[in-house]
């Protein structure tokens, strides 16, 4: 039987991944997909405890993480273009202005 | 059968999502981040979430892939990625370390007890009912709030993306260094012929 | 009443503020007269204040609560008694005088404006001195007038330091810190004093603390009876903290009239007959018997220093501390109002005393060598009658009842050392009295009789100003008048003061120690003219004898403070500085300083700009966080 626990463990692991994209990817659009992986592996956590518990607080927490998701998209794809057409390029290499 | 489906979805999604974070193709990465949405909508559904399934689908199948695959559009999605990926070795020693300890934290015992449940289902209704009341009742103010957001955001979106949206990025293309100067250069001269 | 006593009190402040308005500014006459106007008015405020006490009591009015922290209450109140009143009316007629003078004095100085703010910034401090009702104000007026002499003395702080051989004083600037300093010593022991007063009784009002005296254990008693003689002796300049105020002459003669001979060297005496119901206890007999021979012991050790004393104005400046020794001398033997009546003659003719020097200086473009002048009788008439008034006044000429001020005030002292049946005091203050005599005049015969030694030099001496004279009249007439009122006084002031009357045998033979007094006198005038009127025959050898060379040396106290105090405590300084400051404390701070630095050089390279490395960095914080929080987490379930 499908318990709690294997959700979560899903969830992490699918957490994970997303990190491990984030971290080690250099271009920003791929950094982008692994932040959704990220969000999604949440959602997916609060789906289960919702379902778990018999609460609908979960998934609302997953609608709102759902429309920051996408706010962050819209407002961080206007960021991606431009940066894109100032530097040509989306490598995080390439962006070390602020370098110490 | 749920725990075929279980099983069925959880490997799909991961491999697909390892898929997207290992590969070198933006359109493959992003085809495989789609697909990825699509089955973790089926999760939710399996979940007794048909509402938040459907939200899944609509938002990010729909909505966000296609921002994506427009955006692509400026990004020259052709071609493979140059990365220089350095040590993996840490990286992943970060990602199994943080997948572990979610783990042992979510697994611990005692975290879990004592939970009441707030806001249960709505006798008799279906999904979608009960969330509507729950949503339009308990949460109204963060809805709201998160309405005005997203209306921020596209705004944002709008302006960030949209300006100087008729100027080609072929020419960047074609003088690989480019600066902003003569992007400013350009500006005027389009200014000028607007007038 | 009340806005009479704020006038008084206040006016010198205004004064003081509106000159240093132009204190930056060239020379202003406007601030010169507007401060003399205004302490004449305070002066006036105060004559009708002395007026009121003597008719109708003392006022006593509180202006604010001052201080008020759980149960320490001070409120900030003023106290106009006979004691204060008098002091009040001394203090501004002085300034008054002195202010005036000094138009014409400092005629010359391109610091004008900033002389009279200073000088009326000291009156200020003075009067809240005299006229606060409790310790802690008195204390406040005890430091203002410390910083006014301070810069007053340093008025001139240009001038560069000498060696101890050319100037005894080294600089202005080094006599005023000097002064400072000493008497920083001595407010330390002051403020001991209120400390212990406060402790023991939980109040500063005078009245209180007087009232809880009887209360309190002797030990105590003594203790605060010594710690606030310690503050007294530093202000009035008494041994061994004495050697500041022949130094403190360096400042313009005005002050030395006004602060270190009229005012505020009385502030020590004052403090004493002010705190006369401590020091009149069983308890502290002996302290108070200490103070009487230390004061008669400092009236002929100064006295004898004067006697070889080239320097017109030291000259003087020993001559207050002769007579400051007097008035602790009466104040010690109990005889409160004669100290306070001395006191009050003293800073007529010693204030007058002043400014006729300072006419000498004025006229001899600063000489001060009595030895150099000579012969100045006839071009300053007036100088020469006001000093020789003075100086007649400061022996205590007199006969039978009629005589100058000091004839009645220094002669009452005398008399009540007898009274006190302690003859050896009694004759040391005799003796005094004839030194006093014949250095008074050994320097009017040097300055104002025989020839012109200054004849050789480019110098020709006029008289001052006319105005100025006028305006050093009053000062002459009370030197000579101020006497007659002692009877008067003493009845004014016992009011309030303990009344000190003389036993029947001593009054049935007061006019026999008189005539002893006046024979010691007179006998100090003969000498002295039989010696130096004809003009100065010096003497090779008397001048290079060891007693000689020890009394102008000023028995060499200056150089021995210079050995035990000066010279170590620099020395102790510099290893301070460069061992103790520069090797360890710098080198600790900096240390810290060049390990952050070290530290930021090294982590620097962490910043590299690139957005994947924070993330790394990051995500190593979240790992760090997760297994700090799951370890505290499990602590405290174990500790559970």
């Amino acid at each position: 039987m499908i318990g709690l626990s294997h959700y979560l463990v899903l969830s992490a692991i699918l957490f994970s991944i997303g990190l491990v994209g984030v971290l080690r990817r250099k271009n920003l659009l791929m950094l982008f997909f692994a932040t959704e992986i990220m969000l999604n592996a949440a959602n997916v956590a609060f789906a289960a405890i919702s379902y778990h518990y018999n609460d609908l607080s979960g998934q609302m927490f997953a609608f709102f993480v759902v429309a920051v998701a996408a706010s962050e998209i819209a407002v961080g794809l206007g960021l991606l273009v431009i940066l894109y057409k100032k530097y040509g390029t989306l490598d995080l290499d390439e962006f070390t202005v602020m370098r110490g | 059968m749920t725990t075929f489906a279980f099983y069925f979805f959880a490997t799909l999604i991961t491999l697909l999502f390892l898929v997207t974070v290992l590969s070198r193709n933006v359109l493959y990465a992003m085809t495989a981040l789609a697909a990825g949405m699509v089955l973790i909508s089926g999760l939710f559904f399996m979940l007794d979430a048909a509402f938040l399934g459907a939200v899944q689908l609509v938002v990010y199948v729909g909505a966000v892939m296609a921002l994506y695959s427009f955006a692509m559009m400026f990004f020259d999605a052709n071609k493979d990625i140059k990365e220089r990926n350095g040590s993996a070795v840490t990286v992943f020693l970060l990602g199994g370390a943080i997948a572990v300890m979610l783990v042992v934290i979510f697994t611990a015992p005692l975290i879990g007890q004592g939970v009441a449940s707030l806001y249960p289902p709505a006798e008799g209704a279906t999904n979608p009912q009960a969330v509507g009341l729950v949503l339009f009742t308990k949460y109204l103010v963060p809805f709201e709030v998160a309405a005005v957001m997203l209306l921020v955001a596209m705004i944002s979106g709008i302006i960030l993306a949209g300006k100087k949206m008729d100027f080609s990025l072929s020419v960047v293309e074609a003088t690989k260094s480019i600066d902003s100067k003569t992007i400013d250069n350009m500006d005027n001269t389009e200014k000028k012929g607007d007038k | 009443m009340e806005n009479l006593l704020y006038i008084a009190l206040f006016s010198p402040l205004v004064g003081s503020l509106f000159a240093a308005l132009f204190a930056m500014s060239p020379k202003n006459i406007i601030t010169g007269i507007v401060t003399s106007a205004l302490l004449l008015i305070s002066f006036i405020a105060s004559a009708i204040l002395f007026e009121h006490v003597m008719t109708v009591g003392a006022v006593h009015v509180t202006m604010m609560d001052w201080i008020m922290a759980g149960d320490m209450l001070i409120p900030f109140g003023f106290l106009v008694d006979q004691i204060s009143v008098t002091m009040m009316v001394v203090v501004t007629l002085v300034s008054t005088v002195v202010h005036i003078y000094s138009i014409g004095y400092m005629d010359h100085d391109k610091s004008f404006n900033r002389f009279f703010s200073y000088l009326s910034a000291f009156v200020f401090s003075m009067m809240v001195l005299v006229m606060s009702d409790n310790f802690l104000g008195l204390f406040i007026g005890w430091e203002g007038v410390g910083v006014c002499s301070w810069l007053l003395i340093g008025f001139w702080y240009h001038k560069e330091d000498v060696s101890r051989d050319v100037n005894p004083s080294i600089s202005p600037s080094w006599a005023a810190n000097e002064a400072f300093i000493m008497n920083r010593i001595a407010d330390l022991g002051m403020l001991i004093g209120i400390f212990i007063l406060y402790w023991n009784t939980g109040s500063l009002q005078y009245d209180v603390v007087f009232a809880a005296l009887p209360n309190l254990s002797d030990g105590i008693l003594v203790a605060a009876a010594i710690a606030l003689f310690v503050g007294a002796m530093g202000k009035s300049a008494q041994f061994p903290l004495h050697t500041w105020l022949t130094d403190a002459m360096e400042g313009p003669t005005p002050v030395s009239a006004l602060i270190h001979a009229a005012t505020m060297v009385t502030a020590g005496v004052f403090l004493i007959i002010r705190a006369n119901p401590l020091y009149a206890m069983e308890a502290v007999e002996w302290v108070s018997y200490f103070i009487a021979s230390l004061g008669t012991f400092v009236a002929i050790f100064a006295a004898s220093m004067a006697l070889v004393c080239r320097d017109l104005k030291r000259i003087i400046a020993f001559s207050t501390l002769s007579q400051l020794g007097y008035m602790f001398a009466a104040a010690g033997l109990g005889a409160y109002w004669i100290a306070l009546f001395h006191l009050a003659a003293h800073a007529f003719f010693k204030a007058l005393l002043f400014l006729g020097a300072g006419n000498v200086m004025h006229a001899m473009n600063d000489e001060l060598d009595i030895f150099k002048m000579g012969g100045l009788k006839k071009v300053m008439r007036w100088t020469y009658l006001y000093m020789g008034l003075a100086s007649l006044a400061l022996s205590g000429i007199g006969i039978a009842g009629v005589g100058l001020a000091g004839y009645f005030s220094k002669d009452a002292i005398i008399e009540t050392a007898f009274n006190e049946q302690n003859y050896i005091l009694w004759i040391i203050l005799i003796v005094t009295a004839g030194m006093t005599a014949f250095y008074s005049f050994r320097q009017v015969f040097l300055t104002f009789h025989g020839s012109k030694r200054y004849a050789d030099t480019e110098i020709h001496p006029h008289d001052m100003y006319k105005y100025v004279l006028i305006a050093m009249s009053p000062l002459a007439i009370l030197a000579v008048i101020a006497g007659f009122f002692k009877g008067w006084f003493e009845e004014f002031v016992t009011v309030l003061l303990p009344a000190y009357k003389m036993s029947e045998e001593t009054h049935h033979i007061a006019w026999i120690l008189g005539l002893v007094v006046i024979a010691f006198a007179v006998g100090g005038i003969v000498l002295a003219y039989i010696k130096y009127n004809k003009g100065l025959k010096r003497n090779e050898e008397l001048e290079n004898s060891l007693v000689y060379r020890l009394l102008s040396n000023q028995y060499y106290i200056p150089q021995l403070y210079d050995k035990i105090f000066s010279k170590p405590y620099a020395a102790f300084s510099r290893f301070s500085w460069l061992t103790l400051d520069q090797k360890i404390v710098d080198a600790t701070v900096d240390g810290i300083g060049n390990m952050i630095k070290t530290g930021g050089d090294n982590t620097r390279k962490i910043q590299t700009g690139n957005l994947s490395d924070y993330l790394r960095w990051m995500a190593r914080g979240v790992v760090l966080l997760v297994i700090v929080a799951f370890i505290s987490h499990q602590l405290s379930q174990g500790a559970n």
